[in-house]
């Protein structure tokens, strides 16, 4: 399964995103500068963390302006998988693959700490390997991650499952005091309709390797190996464990 | 020609920064302060050719499509000569 990991002016947890999918899925990789409208052969597209394009005017407002959205809206229509974290979230909002809108969070402060996640929607193409009600502990490191949409919106990502992660206590209890953020419902992570793309404002690639603490973002990367497998076997029409069409391995260009 | 166009977060969504500014000054003892919200303040230069007509259009636009989020901000502009 092919990787793509998108790198803006700013990115900063693009080589963290590599590394995931390189040496904790064992999976191919590529970087795509935001310049370039080829997303080269992804199976399935990374927006990492940082801070594109300085956060100026807002947080994502103007990496959605780059060559590379254009192309990863393409891919988004076609059904491609597009995890976006943090920065890479924010930038989902404001292109409109995702619905809502980012604040500063309540308290105002830049918040870098391990926090546990709930998951809500375990029959995602990025949830598979989990199950509702699953308690991951995945660090955060925003300024920006308090997040709101307007109550009807609210009601449709509800009521469609929509919600794929909320912030939660170590037993999976969501209460205001486990809300780090002021996001409203405790939202971590919503997906889109179809549940191709979807934004989380903790970083699974910095719980990835049991030498950064955590290992538990491995399920999300785990789940989409799991996920293109089966409809890989389902095209062939043979659950056969025939090698994945690996492409190779490029360089990383220098930034 | 000048366009001054003026971003804040709407009426409905909490302005975290403003509430704290709010604070601040009714610790300092100003006991009349009400209420504040923060924004965000564009100057925005325009050829001189461009009519008042099209230019309230265009700054319509670059405030509407890339300066604010519509889902939690609202402006307001003035164009001048």
């Amino acid at each position: 399964m092919k990787f793509s990991v998108v790198v803006f002016p700013g990115s900063n947890c693009d080589d963290d995103a590599f590394q995931a999918v390189r040496s904790g899925l064992g999976q191919p990789v590529s970087f795509v500068w935001h310049g370039s409208e080829d997303l080269e052969n992804a199976d399935a597209v990374i927006l990492p963390g940082g801070f594109s394009y300085g956060d100026y005017l807002r947080t994502g407002a103007i990496a959605r302006f780059s060559p590379v959205m254009s192309a990863v809206k393409r891919f988004a229509a076609g059904g491609g998988l597009v995890l976006g974290i943090c920065n890479g979230f924010q930038i989902l909002l404001e292109t409109g693959l995702l619905p809502g809108a980012m604040l500063c969070n309540s308290n105002l402060r830049f918040i870098c700490r391990p926090v546990h996640l709930r998951v809500e929607n375990a029959s995602l193409p990025f949830t598979r390997s989990t199950r509702v009600g699953q308690v991951l502990t995945i660090p955060i490191a925003h300024a920006e991650g308090n997040y709101f949409a307007d109550e009807r919106t609210l009601a449709e990502l509800q009521r469609q499952g929509r919600i794929v992660f909320r912030y939660c206590a170590l037993g999976g209890e969501v209460t205001p005091e486990t809300n780090p953020n002021g996001s409203i419902d405790s939202i971590a992570g919503i997906a889109n309709e179809e549940g191709n793309v979807i934004g989380m404002m903790p970083h699974p690639e910095r719980a990835s390797d049991a030498r950064l603490g955590s290992t538990d973002g491995l399920y999300i990367f785990r789940s989409l190996l799991d996920w293109f497998e089966q409809m890989r076997n389902a095209e062939c029409g043979v659950r056969s464990q025939a090698a994945v069409p690996h492409s190779a391995l490029r360089t990383p260009h220098s930034k | 020609m000048k366009a001054k166009v003026f971003v804040a977060l709407k009426r409905t969504v909490l302005d975290p920064q403003g509430k704290t500014i709010l604070a601040a000054l009714r610790d300092l003892g100003y006991a009349d302060v009400a209420d504040v919200r923060q924004g965000k303040f564009f100057e925005i230069g325009l050829s001189d050719g461009l009519g008042a007509e099209q230019a309230r259009q265009q700054i319509e636009r670059i405030a509407r499509d890339v300066l604010t989020n519509p889902v939690i901000e609202e402006f307001s502009y003035q164009v001048e000569p």
